[in-house]
């Protein structure tokens, strides 16, 4: 399928994520192909969230969480002494589980994010770009002064694609994305996931399997386990081989839908 | 053929007499309005219904001393204006950003040791900060500002009623601050922005009409406040706008009458009326807009 | 998808150089909002520190009349039959008989004869007084001040908050006035006050939380108390001034009870004014108590037969009581420190006997205050900030209680 060798945005080394005392995640070791869509699936409560917040210490918010282990962006630790969260954010994006638009008009919730940090050109324009990236530029074009709160669920939740998209990150994480939305909206975000891919690494939380199958590149499984029950991937591979050919009996239990 | 139980309602005379009696207690509260409304309109009919006084007298003259016929509403108003605006000038600043700090930056144990202080501060009686503002901020004024500063001044009333409304604003917009959801901060954050910029550019934005509602609420305790004004600002109707000189307001003006010799149904005593009912009405209205602008806040993020 | 901006984002170095520049102008404003809150612990703690600045301090005061002209005996030892038989041989028989009748001259106490003493034959005069900050910094320059502008006068450093000043009534000269009368004045206040507005304020509390359907008349009685809570309280005077003090004046006065030479300017009036005005807060608070109870113990209370009432009364009332009683001496404490109604309503300005019963005629510790601070003479001030002290312990002991009702019945659910 591909010629080059896979290249790795994000490595995770042994990393454990701790709220407190409390062990939230375990041992999680993973390797985020750039320019693909990874799927992190397994039963609520398994710390998918928590992980995919880590990777743009986002749980820094919660007082007492801290890590263990590495998570590495380009050989770089995230989680060194010398990173600054803010820095870390600005270059991966994350769209959260419910829309979440800023109470400010259409044009300014893609403004904003660009404005602070830093950018000088043209601002229409990138509104524009934004919008047309998130596939949304035809139905807000002539509204873009409008409050965001006027859109529709879907409409909103591209919209948050398209003010995370304004300000070039590499990576987007997208937390249950489409989890607050309709099936028609949901299988625009699917499509929209599928063009973004071409500029973007996706890592996509998500409770639907379908979803996962159909949209994703690779797939991570994850699950409680041991005494602790803390969340651990117990497998990582090809979508295609997590669906067809699992090679721990857990994840088949799970994607045959057995798993109690 | 007979239930074996008779589920008929049958008649508690207790229990709808205590209903009777707590409806009584809740309604009570609608005839303290309506007697609020009767007994300023009646007196202020009756002042207003005096040959002597006339709504051009009463909205177009500057000076006021009914004694003498002089029935000008301007300098009570003025001077309820300039010490309302200098409490706000000096409360909606302090006040906003205290709650910024609380809200967005204080760990929760510093703002458990730093709110009981603004509670406090709410709590000190209005006599009491009148002393204050008599005794410790006119002399300060003095000595920045010089003689130009009289002793009995709005600028040192309005101040002081700023420092006691402070508390109000900042606990009704900390209220406020803290009401906007999570996701609003940590989509702000995914951004890239940084803690402060998140709560200037998106936080306070979104609080914005729960600020507002404590900027109106805390017009109307300014407007009527009675003992800081009674104390420090002035024993006579004034028409001026500057602040170091004195003029009494509305609610001073009604505090020193009444506290004299007052004999009923005279023109004095009437006058007191027609004034507390303007005094009633604008505070009725500020905490109308306020109540309703809550209300609209809340149904937004709830 | 080309995107040709994305030269238009700062990287790298110039990024870092713009986030630190971010970061600045953040800790700039983070220190502006910090000295707000500074601010206002400033004024708190200056608010504070100039009552007690006024209530202590330097003294320079004169005797109009020489203490030899009255007794060989040195002041200080003086007894109190000394004491006695100088005061009535030396004031006119006339006011000697009035001051027994207010109390009987035999059976006073020595501090007691010693003020009248002073107050009366003495005629002490005071001729300035220092702050506590000017007696504690500048003792020596004082000393020199006083001995070279008033030779004949002594003076002491003095606290102007003693417990004479608790025990003694009122009196037309600072030195010897006191706020018993106003104690007991703000006491019967407060206390008609609680009684007219609990139990109608619970009452209608329990109305609006357990009994209102959601309707019309419900949302007007709601709107309407919370406005309530708002209206200025020189308002609430106004109307006690027209319902209690005229309209209802045979009652309140007492005059239909029998009660001859008074008018409706009584403690009575003034009570049920500032009734009137703690009642929305109290139906407030009330409500946020009732409403805390958990819909499981109602349930549980129907689920077994009971009634509307009783389970209002056996379940609801007893789990919201806490709620309820700390409310309401919150509402106390904003009472008893509330000056413009009383003003309005009538307290006396002037008045030296203490309120016996409902209908007496009163004065309270904020009048007090008020009075006092607008006199010209600072030895008035000098008092007006002892009572400040006294009103702010009394606050700060109601508040207390509040705190410790509230913790001690913290809610287990």
């Amino acid at each position: 399928m591909q010629n080059n060798p896979p290249e790795h945005t994000i490595t995770t080394k042994d990393l454990s994520i701790f709220y407190g005392n409390f062990l939230a995640v375990t041992d999680v070791n993973l390797n985020i192909e750039s320019r693909k869509i990874t799927a992190i699936i397994g039963p609520s409560g398994c710390g998918k969230s928590t992980l995919l917040r880590a990777f743009n210490r986002m749980n820094d918010f919660v007082p007492s969480s801290h890590v263990t282990g590495e998570i590495l962006l380009h050989g770089q630790n995230l989680y060194g002494a010398d990173i600054d969260p803010v820095e870390v954010r600005r270059k991966i994006g994350m769209v959260f589980q419910k829309p979440n638009p800023f109470p400010k008009s259409i044009y300014e919730n893609i403004a904003w994010g660009a404005r602070i940090n830093g950018f000088k050109g043209d601002m229409d324009d990138l509104v524009e770009q934004s919008l047309r990236s998130a596939a949304l530029w035809d139905e807000v074009k002539d509204k873009l002064k409008k409050s965001a709160y006027e859109l529709s669920g879907g409409q909103q939740q591209r919209l948050c694609i398209a003010r995370t998209i304004a300000i070039q990150p590499e990576i987007i994480l997208m937390d249950e994305p489409a989890s607050a939305l309709d099936p028609i909206s949901t299988l625009r975000i699917e499509e929209l996931m599928q063009e973004l891919k071409q500029k973007y690494t996706i890592i996509i939380v998500t409770h639907n399997m379908q979803q996962a199958a159909r949209v994703s590149d690779y797939t991570a499984m994850m699950m409680l386990t041991g005494d602790s029950r803390s969340g651990t991937m117990i497998e990582f591979s090809e979508t295609k081989l997590i669906f067809t050919n699992p090679r721990d009996k857990r994840t088949e239990d799970y994607v045959t839908g057995r798993f109690g | 053929m007979n239930p074996p139980f008779d589920l008929t309602k049958k008649p508690r005379i207790g229990e709808s007499l205590i209903q009777s009696l707590l409806f009584l207690a809740g309604v009570l509260s609608i005839f303290t309005t309506l007697a609020i409304v009767y007994v300023l309109g009646k007196e202020a009919w009756l002042f207003f219904g005096s040959p002597e006084v006339t709504f051009a007298k009463f909205f177009g003259g500057t000076k006021w001393q009914p004694g003498i016929g002089q029935f000008g509403i301007w300098p009570l108003v003025t001077s309820t204006l300039v010490t309302s605006s200098i409490a706000m000038l000096v409360s909606l600043p302090l006040g906003l950003s205290a709650a910024l700090f609380l809200s967005e930056y204080a760990s929760p144990k510093t703002r458990s040791a730093l709110k009981p202080i603004l509670e406090i501060l709410a709590g000190i009686p209005t006599v009491v900060y009148g002393y204050f503002a008599l005794l410790f901020m006119t002399p300060l004024l003095q000595n920045i500002f010089g003689e130009q500063v009289q002793v009995y001044n709005m600028a040192s009333a309005g101040i002081v009623m700023g420092i006691m409304i402070l508390p109000l604003i900042s606990s009704m917009s900390e209220d406020a601050l803290s009401a906007v959801p999570r996701s609003l901060r940590e989509a702000a954050y995914a951004m890239g922005a940084t803690k402060f910029e998140t709560s200037l550019q998106i936080v306070l934005p979104a609080a914005l009409s729960g600020v507002g509602a404590a900027f109106i609420i805390g017009i109307s305790r300014a407007v009527g406040e009675t003992m800081i004004v009674a104390v420090a600002a002035g024993a006579g109707p004034n028409f001026t706008f500057n602040p170091f000189q004195a003029a009494e307001t509305m609610t001073g003006h009604i505090a020193r009458i009444s506290g004299g010799d007052l004999s009923y149904n005279s023109i004095d005593y009437n006058s007191l009326f027609a004034i507390a009912l303007m005094l009633f009405l604008v505070t009725l209205v500020l905490n109308l807009i306020s109540q309703r602008v809550v209300e609209r806040f809340r149904e937004k993020y709830e | 998808m080309n995107n040709p901006q994305t030269d238009n984002f700062p990287e790298g170095p110039s990024f870092r150089r713009a986030l630190n520049a971010r970061y600045r102008s953040a800790s700039l404003w983070q220190m502006v909002f910090l000295s707000a809150l500074l601010i206002a612990i400033l004024s708190l703690m200056t608010l504070l520190y100039t009552v007690a600045d006024g209530a202590f301090g330097y003294v320079a005061y004169e005797y109009k009349h020489d203490p030899t002209e009255f007794s060989s005996t040195p002041l200080n030892e003086l007894g109190k039959d000394e004491l006695l038989s100088i005061l009535q041989s030396n004031l006119s028989a006339g006011a000697f008989k009035k001051l027994d009748n207010e109390k009987p001259m035999a059976s006073r106490s020595h501090a007691d004869l010693y003020s009248l003493f002073l107050e009366r034959l003495l005629q002490i005069d005071t001729k300035q007084i220092w702050s506590m900050t000017d007696s504690f910094l500048h003792a020596a320059e004082i000393r020199a001040e006083a001995t070279h502008k008033y030779p004949d006068a002594q003076l002491e450093f003095r606290s102007w908050l003693t417990p004479q000043f608790l025990s003694s009534p009122m009196s037309s000269r600072a030195e010897f006035a006191g706020v018993r009368t106003a104690i007991l004045g703000s006491l019967w206040l407060v206390g008609i006050a609680i009684l007219f507005a609990l139990p109608v304020g619970t009452g209608a509390a329990i109305y609006l939380q357990e009994y209102a359907s959601k309707n019309w008349l419900t949302k007007i009685i709601q709107t309407n108390i919370n406005n309530l809570a708002g209206v200025p309280s020189i308002v609430y005077g106004m109307l006690g001034l027209a319902i209690f003090v005229r309209l209802l004046e045979p009652l309140t006065s007492g005059a239909a009870f029998g009660v001859i030479d008074s008018n409706g300017r009584t403690v009575l009036s003034a009570g049920l004014t500032m009734g009137m005005l703690v009642l929305p807060l109290i139906i407030i608070n009330a409500q946020e108590a009732i409403k805390a109870v958990p819909d499981s113990l109602r349930q549980a209370s129907f689920g077994v037969g009971a009634t509307r009432w009783q389970t209002v009364w056996h379940h609801v009332l007893p789990n919201a009581l806490p709620g309820i009683l700390t409310g309401s001496i919150l509402a106390l404490s904003r009472a008893l420190g509330e000056t413009a109604p009383l003003i309005v309503v009538g307290a006396s300005t002037f008045i030296s006997v203490d309120p016996s019963g409902p209908f007496s005629k009163f004065t309270a510790l904020p009048i007090q205050i008020y009075q006092w601070t607008t006199r010209a003479q600072p030895e008035f001030h000098a008092i007006a900030a002892a009572s400040i002290i006294v009103l702010l312990i009394l606050l700060l002991s109601l508040n207390a209680a509040a705190i410790l009702l509230r913790n001690r019945f913290q809610r287990k659910y």
